[in-house]
C-alpha cells in the first residue's frame, strides 16, 4: 500500500475524529486578535524604500506573476519624470542648442577655407563609410521625430491636428520607431567598427580643445583624421546609440526578468539619452552643413578639398600623402568620374 | 453626481475570486487579461489578508497624465475611461499606474502591446451606451442601466464595495466601529489622496 492510498483510507477516520473534537475546540477561548495581527496597507507602504521600485505584492492565483503587484508607488516618480523632468531637460537641451548655434552663426558666420579651395581633392570617406553614416543619419531623423512626438506631440501637435489624426500619426510613428531602430543599430555598429581606430582619445585632442579647435580664436590646431570635436560626436553617437538600443530593445521585447521597475528605468534612460542625442546631433548637422565651407563634401561626395583637409586635419593629410598618394587627385585635373 | 469608488474590506475578503470571474464573464475580457484580481498579502502568515484590486478610477489619474495621445477621459461619475480608437499601446499608463491596472493583448509586431484594456467600472467606453460596438471593445455598460459593477454587486461577503465614495466609506466606517478592527481602505490614499480612519 502506498502512502497516498493509506492516507485515503485514514481520511474518513480523521474526519470523524475532527467532528468529535470539534465542539470542544470551539469552546476554547480564541487568542487570535484580528486587529493586532491584521496586515495594514500603511505599514507595507511605509516599509518600501523611498525612491525604490519595490512594490506591495502578494500571492496571486491567476497565472500571471505580474498581477501579484498590488500597489507600486514608483509609478508616481515615472509620472513626474515623463510629465516634468523629461520635457524640461529635453526642451532646454534642444532649444538651448539651437539658440547657441544661431548665436555662433551670427558671431562667427560660416567658417571658410582660409586659403580658398585648391581644386585638388582628397578621399575622406569611402562608399561603405558614407553608407553607414547616412543609414544612421536617416534612421536617426525618423527615430528622433517619432520620439519627439511622444514627448512633445500631445502639447504641440495634438491641439492643431485633432485627436484622430494625431493618433493615426503616432500609431504609425510607433511602428516606424520600432522597425527603423534596427537600421539605426546596424549603422552605429558599422560606424563603430570602421572608425574606432581613428577615434581613440589622445593628448593632441586636449591641445586641440585648448586652442579653440579652429572654431574660436585664430588658426587651426593640428589634428589627425578626426579632431577632438569629431571624437566627441563619435563617442556620444556610439555610446548614446548603444544606450538607446539596449534600453529600447528591453522595452520592445520586455523580458519578464526585468519587471516593471526595469521597464520604467529603461524608459527614463531612453527618453533622456534620446533627447540629449537630438541636441548633440543638431550641432553635428550645423557644422557639417551651413556652419563650415567644404565640410559637407566629406559625407556628400566622399572627397574634400585638399586645402580644407590641410586646415582641419593636417596630420592626416601628411599621412595620406605618404602612404596612399593615389587618394589625392593629381594637379588641377579633375579626378576620373567627377 | 456621484463620485464612484471601489473599496475592498480586506477583513471580509475570503479570496474566492468570484469578482475576477464575474468581471471576465460580464465584460467578455480577452484571454490573458484580468481586469480584476485578488492578491493575498502575507500568505500563510498571521494577519494574512486578501485584497481584490482593479483600476481604482483615481482622482487626477496618472494614466491620463502620461498618455502621449490623450486617450483617457473622466466621466461625470468620476470613472476613468479610455478610447481604444485613440490608444496606441505604448505602455506608459502601465508604467505610471500604481495598481497595475492597464494590460495589453499581445497582438502587434514583435508581440508588442495592442490596445490597452482595463476595468471600466462596468461603464463601457466612448461609444454610444450599450451598443454592440461598445460591448465588443469595452464590455458591459451596467452604469448606464442603473446598476453597479458586477464584481461588487455579487461579492458574497460584501467585502468589495462599489458606489458613491461617501456612502461606501460610511458603510466601511460603521463596520469597523461595530467589529472593532479594520485593515484600512486599500489603495485609497494612493488613488484618492484620502484615507478612512480605522
Amino acid at each position: 500500500m502506498t502512502l497516498t492510498t493509506s492516507l485515503r483510507h485514514l481520511l474518513p477516520l480523521l474526519a470523524l475524529a475532527a467532528l468529535l473534537a470539534g465542539p470542544a475546540a470551539a469552546q476554547q477561548p480564541t487568542s487570535v486578535n484580528p486587529t493586532a495581527s491584521s496586515v495594514k496597507e500603511k505599514q507595507l507602504l511605509d516599509a518600501l524604500k523611498p525612491g525604490s521600485t519595490d512594490t506591495v505584492s502578494g500571492r496571486i492565483s491567476i497565472p500571471d506573476a505580474r498581477a501579484g503587484n498590488l500597489i507600486q508607488p514608483a509609478g508616481k516618480e515615472f509620472r513626474t519624470f515623463r510629465q516634468e523632468t523629461l520635457p524640461t531637460v529635453g526642451g532646454y537641451a534642444i532649444v538651448g542648442m539651437l539658440l547657441l548655434l544661431s548665436l555662433f552663426y551670427l558671431i562667427r558666420g560660416r567658417i571658410a577655407i582660409s586659403t580658398g579651395p585648391s581644386g585638388q581633392t582628397i578621399l575622406r570617406f569611402g562608399s561603405m563609410s558614407r553608407f553607414a553614416h547616412w543609414l544612421s543619419a536617416v534612421s536617426f531623423i525618423a527615430l528622433g521625430l517619432t520620439g519627439l512626438n511622444l514627448v512633445f506631440g500631445k502639447t504641440l501637435l495634438l491641439p492643431i491636428i485633432g485627436p484622430d489624426a494625431f493618433t493615426g500619426l503616432t500609431q504609425v510613428g510607433k511602428f516606424v520607431h520600432n522597425y527603423v531602430s534596427f537600421a539605426f543599430a546596424l549603422g552605429i555598429i558599422l560606424m563603430f567598427v570602421m572608425w574606432v581606430k581613428d577615434n581613440v582619445p589622445s593628448l593632441r585632442d586636449l591641445r586641440w580643445f585648448a586652442q579653440g579647435g579652429g572654431l574660436v580664436g585664430l588658426g587651426h590646431p593640428p589634428a589627425e583624421r578626426f579632431n577632438g570635436g569629431q571624437k566627441i560626436i563619435f563617442w556620444s553617437t556610439v555610446l548614446g546609440g548603444a544606450a538607446l538600443a539596449v534600453s529600447g530593445y528591453l522595452m520592445m521585447f520586455k523580458p519578464i526578468e526585468i519587471a516593471i521597475g526595469g521597464l520604467q528605468l529603461a524608459t527614463v534612460i531612453h527618453g533622456l539619452v534620446g533627447l540629449i542625442m537630438v541636441a548633440i546631433i543638431f550641432a553635428h548637422i550645423y557644422i557639417g552643413s551651413v556652419g563650415m565651407e567644404g565640410a559637407f563634401d566629406a559625407m556628400g561626395k566622399g572627397r574634400v578639398d585638399l586645402n580644407w583637409a590641410r586646415e582641419h586635419h593636417s596630420l592626416w593629410v601628411d599621412r595620406v600623402a605618404k602612404s596612399r598618394p593615389k587618394d589625392i587627385s593629381g594637379g588641377h585635373a579633375p579626378a576620373p568620374g567627377e | 453626481m456621484a463620485r464612484m469608488k471601489f473599496l475592498c474590506d480586506a477583513d471580509r475578503c475570503i479570496e474566492c475570486n468570484a469578482c475576477v470571474t464575474a468581471c471576465k464573464n460580464e465584460n467578455d475580457v480577452p484571454w490573458g487579461i484580468n481586469r480584476r484580481r485578488v492578491v493575498t498579502i502575507n500568505d500563510g502568515k498571521p494577519g494574512e489578508r486578501s485584497v481584490s484590486m482593479a483600476c481604482m478610477h483615481c482622482t487626477d489619474a496618472p494614466c491620463a497624465a502620461v498618455c502621449p495621445v490623450d486617450c483617457f477621459y473622466t466621466t461625470d461619475d468620476a470613472v476613468v475611461l479610455h478610447s481604444k480608437e485613440l490608444c496606441i499601446g505604448c505602455g506608459y499608463c502601465f508604467y505610471a499606474c500604481p495598481f497595475g491596472a492597464p494590460q495589453y493583448p499581445k497582438t502587434a509586431n514583435f508581440g508588442s502591446r495592442g490596445k490597452m484594456d482595463k476595468c471600466t467600472y462596468c461603464a463601457g467606453g466612448p461609444e454610444a451606451d450599450n451598443t454592440k460596438a461598445e460591448y465588443v471593445a469595452y464590455g458591459a455598460n451596467r452604469l448606464a442601466e442603473g446598476k453597479l459593477p458586477l464584481c461588487a454587486e455579487m461579492c458574497s461577503t460584501k467585502s468589495l464595495l462599489a458606489g458613491d465614495g461617501e456612502i461606501i466609506a460610511q458603510i466601511y466606517k460603521e463596520r469597523v466601529a461595530k467589529r472593532g478592527y479594520g485593515s484600512g481602505a486599500w489603495g485609497w490614499k494612493t488613488a484618492y489622496k484620502e484615507d478612512i480612519a480605522t
